[in-house]
């Protein structure tokens, strides 16, 4: 059923579906619609057979579902930001664990500066954490990739982060196409746990392993990731058959049959994107994009395949690898090795920085002349940049460097677009 | 065959014949079906208060309920010398997971097995002071201000033991940790305003709170079996020597713990609903040098110069406790 929805509002209806037992929430924005959501439907009974719980912190959300999922139970927690470095130590634990807990992340920048619009800063600071990541790119992927998280999750025993752009999905209001109960229920089956506390089988869960086999251990993690690169299609195959639509798997492509130049990136500017392609293949350019939807594990062998023609890849990227450059960048170059395309960083979007079709057009055509540089910051203010440089130089007291630069920027809230 | 009422409080071995005890009064320890929740072949060092009182309080509680138990333990002494893989002493269900989470971990335990129907399981969390009063402080306030169906133990010993004996907001004054030498102006742990944690869960009104040490073993299995009887969150904070840490006797770990008591240092008694319901009596009030004399923490405390102004500082302490509590109980003509 079609439904005119914000995207938090269906993801939330359709984590309902996958009938959670145990639902943490910790408040931190752009993630809180979708608890509310969720908090709602428990209280007012449309969810049943799930405890809510209003946990004191993120920490605490992610121990309790660890708790929870160790017991048995299908447990679902979600968070941002702040929240989900706040909450780190524990999701490394779930992974190491073992334990096949589902969680949003409504992609946000992680401060100083404090902000709470979108990039990926946050997904990425967990990207090593063991969890498998998917980014969705519109809100019926979003929903979507829900259902098909349980599933993976819970065959692997290994949690799966659901990332979402902050406000740009989260609360955007679409059209969605609602699953139905009875599809959700033919998709994923109750959960099985693969170990559970139970005094009718005692077992000790989260003892010390040493140096003899804690490579081993961490080993069958990787082995877990590489299993799941043959499963994310298997269930988007299988999702597709139950559901009608082709959401997930571990990347997509888009028009690069011919491709000389390829841009590669996640979330929802893979919609800019396509856009600014079209409008350049109208123009007889042989550009083309590849989305990837499993960051985690990262799909090297397809990645390869898809870019192997290509002269030249533009990763264009949320996020950025302080010291170095670019994160996805880094993975794509590494699919890449031994083949020599130019491969080119693009940082951008950083903090909720729109991220516009103009300045796509202008990077690619650069792009494509070969005049890019390596690593480029995407419409960065060099001015305000060189302003505050040139104040470091002159005076030791500079003060606090962003309200130097906001005071160069003007007026503030008019500026993020 | 008539039985005597006992009181548990002879001095010396402790030891009562549990034939003169009715059989709902014998020591859970005492029977031969006890569950060995922490069986034998751990790793705690000679005289370990924290092994002594873990087995003692699991015991109990696995018999108050049934065997229908399950353990959230935090990082410390307790979940190290109880393991490693693929050793383990528990008997019971038990689950580690980081240093200051056991409290949260425990409530969701508690949430799946309420919503698979399992009432009859019950949940308990245990942790070192360390991983009680400091690092795990938020989940544990959170888990007590939900009320969740918990009972969780703090071992405390005064000092972060595992990592070799460092200070925590549970270290006593003038007490010599690695990280309070005694060394400079004033040796040992500063006097701080304290944080003594039964307290703070009292202000969180919850169900059952208690104290208790392991030179009172029968006092603590009964207080175990009484969190039992309740639903909702509740906390037990038990009193724990560390031989290593405190640079005790191995012999000495219930001695000492009985001084803490007998001194007033460390106060014995029960609260529900924020409530104080009951006091474990001092017979008589010991002066506190009998306490800390023993202690290799406090040695600086002492030799040919002691330190009777620091001394008079820890006695006040104990003489606020005894008004406090009411562990002194008045002559009645
Ligand atoms: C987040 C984190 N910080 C620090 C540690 C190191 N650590 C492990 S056990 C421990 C001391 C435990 O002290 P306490 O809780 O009092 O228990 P005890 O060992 O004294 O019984 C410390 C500091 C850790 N494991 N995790
Ligand atoms: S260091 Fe102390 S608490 Fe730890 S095992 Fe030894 S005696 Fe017990
Ligand atoms: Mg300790």
């Amino acid at each position: 059923m079609h439904k005119q929805i914000e995207g938090s509002r269906a993801v939330a209806e359709a984590i309902a579906m996958c009938r959670p037992e145990v639902v943490c929430a910790y408040p931190i924005t752009p993630q809180t619609h979708i608890v509310e959501a969720l908090g709602e439907m428990v209280k007012g009974g449309k969810l049943t057979r799930c405890e809510f719980i209003n946990v004191e912190s993120e920490f605490a959300a992610m121990s309790v579902s660890i708790g929870a999922s160790a017991t048995g139970a299908r447990a679902y927690t979600a968070t941002a930001s702040q929240g989900l470095l706040f909450m780190s130590e524990a999701v490394y634990n779930a992974s190491g664990l073992g334990l096949p807990i589902v969680m949003t992340v409504a992609n946000r920048a992680i401060g100083a500066p404090i902000n709470i619009w979108n990039d990926y800063s946050d997904a990425m600071s967990q990207r090593d954490s063991g969890w498998m990541q998917l980014f969705a790119e519109t809100n019926q992927e979003a929903l979507d990739l829900h259902i098909q998280a349980f599933r993976l999750a819970e065959e692997l025993s290994l949690p799966v982060m659901v990332c979402m752009d902050g406000f740009i999905l989260t609360h955007a209001y679409e059209q969605v196409d609602m699953p139905t109960q009875h599809q959700v229920d033919a998709y994923l089956p109750p959960y099985e746990p693969r170990q559970v506390l139970d005094p009718r089988e005692p077992v000790s869960i989260g003892a010390m392993v040493g140096p003899e086999a804690f490579m081993e251990v961490r080993y069958l993690a990787h082995a877990r990731h590489m299993r799941a690169l043959e499963l994310i299609p298997q269930l988007a195959a299988e999702f597709k058959r139950g559901f009608g639509r082709d959401t997930g798997g571990l990347a997509h492509t888009y028009r690069t049959e011919d491709a000389e130049t390829v841009v590669v990136s996640m979330g929802s500017v893979l919609g800019t994107i396509k856009d600014t392609v079209d409008e350049m293949r109208d123009d007889g350019r042989r550009i083309g994009v590849l989305g990837i939807t499993s960051f985690r594990p990262f799909p090297l062998d397809l990645v390869r395949a898809a870019l192997h023609k290509a002269r030249r890849v533009v990763v264009v990227e949320k996020s950025l690898a302080v010291g170095i450059g670019g994160i996805l960048s880094t993975d794509v170059r590494m699919a890449l090795s031994g083949l020599h395309p130019h491969i080119y960083t693009v940082v951008a979007g950083l903090g909720g920085r729109a991220i516009a079709r103009n300045s796509l057009h202008i990077l690619f055509r650069k792009a494509e002349q070969d005049v890019l540089e390596a690593l480029t910051f995407l419409d960065l203010d060099w001015n305000v940049v060189d302003k505050q440089l040139a104040r470091e130089r002159s005076v030791r007291r500079s003060g606090p460097a962003a309200e130097n630069m906001l005071r160069d920027v003007g007026t503030i809230a008019s500026k993020i677009a | 065959m008539p039985f005597q009422p006992i009181k548990f409080y002879q001095t010396g071995t402790f030891t009562v014949g549990n034939r003169l005890l009715k059989p709902e009064d014998r020591s859970v320890q005492s029977h031969r079906d006890r569950s060995n929740a922490i069986n034998s072949g751990h790793r705690a060092c000679q005289g370990c208060g924290e092994a002594l009182g873990a087995r003692y309080a699991l015991d109990a509680a696995m018999e108050a309920t049934n065997s229908q138990l399950i353990a959230a333990n935090a990082t410390g002494c307790l979940e190290v010398f109880t393991t490693p893989y693929p050793e383990t002493s528990w008997q019971l269900p038990w689950m580690h997971s980081l240093f200051g989470n056991a409290a949260a971990v425990a409530t969701g335990i508690a949430a799946a097995l309420k919503v698979k129907g399992r009432n009859e399981v019950r949940v308990v969390a245990q942790g070192g002071d360390g991983g009680t009063t400091d690092i795990g402080f938020g989940c544990l306030s959170g888990m007590f201000e939900r009320n969740d169906d918990v009972l969780y133990i703090c071992y405390d010993n005064e000092a972060y033991m595992n990592t070799g004996v460092q200070r925590s907001s549970a270290t006593p004054p003038a007490a010599r940790t690695a990280t309070t030498l005694p060394v400079g102006q004033n040796p040992g742990n500063v006097f701080g305003q304290g944080k003594f944690v039964p307290a703070i869960a009292m202000a969180h009104e919850i169900p059952y709170v208690a104290t208790a040490t392991v030179a009172d073993l029968h006092d603590l299995e009964a207080k175990v079996k009484r969190a039992m009887e309740f639903r909702g969150a509740r906390y037990i904070h038990l009193f724990v020597p560390c031989p290593l840490g405190w640079g005790t006797a191995s012999h000495d770990t219930i001695r000492i713990a009985r001084l803490a008591h007998e001194t007033g240092l460390f106060p014995i008694f029960e609260a529900e609903h924020g409530l104080q319901v009951s006091a474990l009596p001092i017979r008589r009030q010991l002066p506190v040098e009998e306490y800390l004399k023993p202690q290799k923490r406090f040695a600086h405390l002492f030799g040919a110069k002691p330190k009777w102004d620091v001394i008079a500082r820890i006695q006040e302490r104990a003489d606020r406790n005894i008004r406090k509590y009411g562990l002194v109980q008045q002559e009645t003509a």
